[in-house]
């Protein structure tokens, strides 16, 4: 699951470093998926004990997942999401406006 | 209505009614003005109400403190709540004389709204996800005003802004899913016990430096400052002066609060490190702004140096250094706004922001000159304006902890701001008109519009000459504030003990 993580921050990066703008907008997706799965490892990973306590039971499986870690996620995936489509959509319209989808020739704003 | 909630309640109210009118113009102006007019003095009650009973949270869904999520006001937040208030009255004011038709019709003043409702969010969160969630509301408002209008230097700016915050929370949604990794909570006054009793602080530091980085892009920090003068003088100026005063704060807020409440800076590593990069940010900025040539960019390299002046505030780490960064911060939101305000007026006057061919406001508009005058003199820091005391907090706070090289930055910046600030005056105000061959001069604007942005300007100068005549009783808040970042307890009881 890290090595997961790990490729996709550095594939997300190296894709961030391109002139191309469809190519940078991948590396976004990407990097914030490879968040999303970091939080997911981070917040501790086991196999079968869902995090419902059984009706004759009183106390909590001691081994059972964490569910707030996926809760946090979920929210995440929503954001990054929407925040995606607006981007999306905003890099079509500067490539409508400018013609070009190199990002080194949108350089009239700079300092 | 709770006290404590009004300031995110009622903006994302207002909101929702300004969507309802949103063909009717009239109604939406209404609406603006009555919602941010109402948010600003439900913000002063705020912060009259935990000056007098001391810090109050609230945990939202009854859900006890270190699980649910807690919305809690100290007095530092409940400043910054007052100050992001002011300001957006003053915009909405300031927005009803441009008449922008266009932008109204797509939901100018609902974005405006919503903005305003995920400052406040971000400024009275406990909790470092729901900071994220308010971060991000705060931000998707951002990027529709930015790119409302779709002229071609507005996309070009939304892209790199839209890009790296993109990437800064990315930055902060995995340093917050670290954190709670390792500690296992993630509301702020936990985590400040949490860190405190753990030995080996190695793996948090390095926590602690992603939330520096994530912070420091949004709150423009060298070396992470260059979306801001890329962006910040697209849009129209209304929206620039809002995203100037209020936006980089929120992160240099953020940059407060984390720091001192969670991870209290270290004088082995993270002090010294936020020490240079404050005053490199200071440096930078000010250098920037000496070479640009046109009004709003200049203005925008100096967000960038003054947001050094804060960030030296919390690096010094003394009671009166923050005291400090708390009334510089307060100074500059709205000293801050109102330049922008002014520049927008000379673009709407003029049609133009090149400094080079501007000339002669004085003579046509004496009174407009007078009232750039005053933030930008508060600005440079002349006294008995608001900077001036701001500066020289900052400064005696600097010398007691015997940081020299930062004071000696500290002043001379102070002084190349001086200098670009008569750079200013002198071209755009007291040179002669350039012989103008203008036959694309726009329409001069109705007196009655005019008279409107003026009032916008004439408000926040006013609170800056309050600012700099009442220095004393405001900076006793601005200390009393700085005594609760700098002794975190009472803010840990009332989160984690006064469980409603």
């Amino acid at each position: 699951m890290s090595i997961i993580v790990g490729l996709l921050y550095a594939a997300g990066i190296f894709l961030m470093q391109r002139r191309n703008m469809v190519k940078f907008l991948i590396g976004l997706a990407l990097l914030s998926h490879g968040a999303n799965l970091l939080i997911f490892t981070a917040g501790g990973l086991t196999r079968g004990h869902p995090p419902i306590i059984a009706e004759d039971a009183t106390l909590a499986d001691p081994l059972q997942a964490d569910p707030l870690p996926q809760a946090l996620i979920l929210t995440a995936i929503v954001i990054s999401f929407a925040v995606l489509a607006f981007a999306l959509i905003l890099f079509l319209r500067a490539y409508q406006t400018t013609k070009t989808d190199d990002l080194h020739d949108l350089r009239s704003t700079d300092a | 209505m709770n006290l404590l909630l009004a300031p995110i309640v009622l903006p994302l109210l207002f909101a929702i009614l300004a969507l309802f009118a949103l063909h009717h113009p009239r109604a939406q102006r209404a609406l603006a003005l009555a919602g941010t007019g109402l948010l600003a003095i439900v913000s002063v009650a705020l912060l009259l109400s935990v000056r007098a009973g001391g810090i109050v949270a609230v945990q939202v869904g009854h859900w006890p403190a270190p699980f649910g999520i807690t919305i809690v006001a100290d007095l530092f937040g409940a400043i910054m709540v007052v100050l992001a208030s002011l300001t957006g009255f003053a915009i909405a004011l300031y927005s009803i004389g441009v008449h922008d038709r266009a932008r109204e019709r797509h939901g100018y003043y609902p974005l405006l709204l919503v903005l305003l409702m995920g400052v406040n969010g971000a400024f009275l969160t406990g909790d470092l996800f729901n900071l994220y969630v308010w971060f991000e509301v705060m931000l998707m408002a951002s990027f529709v005003l930015l790119a409302l209008g779709c002229e071609k230097p507005q996309i070009e700016g939304a892209v790199k802004y839209v890009a790296l915050n993109f990437f800064s929370s990315a930055l902060f949604l995995a340093a917050a899913g670290l954190i709670y990794g390792v500690l296992g909570t993630l509301n702020m006054a936990d985590l400040a016990q949490k860190v405190a009793a753990v030995e080996d602080k190695r793996l948090l530091t390095s926590m602690a430096l992603l939330l520096l980085a994530a912070f420091g892009i949004k709150a423009a920090m060298f070396p992470l400052f260059f979306w801001l003068p890329a962006s910040y003088h697209t849009p129209p100026p209304a929206v620039s002066a809002l995203f100037a005063g209020l936006l980089t704060k929120v992160g240099v807020y953020a940059l407060i609060r984390t720091f001192t409440l969670i991870f209290p800076l270290e004088p082995t590593f993270t002090q010294p490190l936020v020490l240079w990069l404050a005053a490199l940010t200071m440096i930078t900025g000010v250098l920037g702004a000496a070479a640009q040539m046109e009004f709003r960019r200049v203005l925008s390299f100096h967000i960038v140096s003054q947001i050094g002046y804060m960030i030296m505030g919390l690096a010094l780490f003394t009671p009166l250094a923050l005291a400090g960064a708390v009334f510089y911060i307060m100074h500059h939101i709205i000293v801050k706004t109102n330049l922008f305000l002014v520049s927008g007026v000379v673009h709407y006057l003029r049609g133009t922001g090149e400094l080079k061919q501007l000339g002669g406001f004085y003579r046509a508009h004496p009174w407009i000159a007078i009232l750039f005058l005053i933030p930008a003199l508060s600005l440079a820091g002349l006294p008995p304006l608001s900077g001036f005391f701001a500066k020289l907090t900052l400064i005696v706070a600097g010398l007691q902890q015997q940081a020299y090289l930062i004071v000696g930055a500290a002043l001379g910046v102070s002084l190349l701001t001086l200098f670009s600030m008569t750079k200013i005056w002198g071209e755009v105000f007291w040179k002669a008109a350039p012989g103008r061959p203008e036959p694309d001069a726009p329409p001069a604007l109705e007196p009655a519009r005019l008279r409107l942005m003026i009032a916008a300007i004439v408000l926040l100068a006013a609170i800056t000459v309050v600012i700099g005549l009442a220095a004393g009783p405001l900076f006793t808040l601005a200390m009393e504030a700085a005594g609760q970042l700098m002794n975190p307890q009472p803010y840990i009881e009332a989160v984690l003990g006064g469980a409603p």
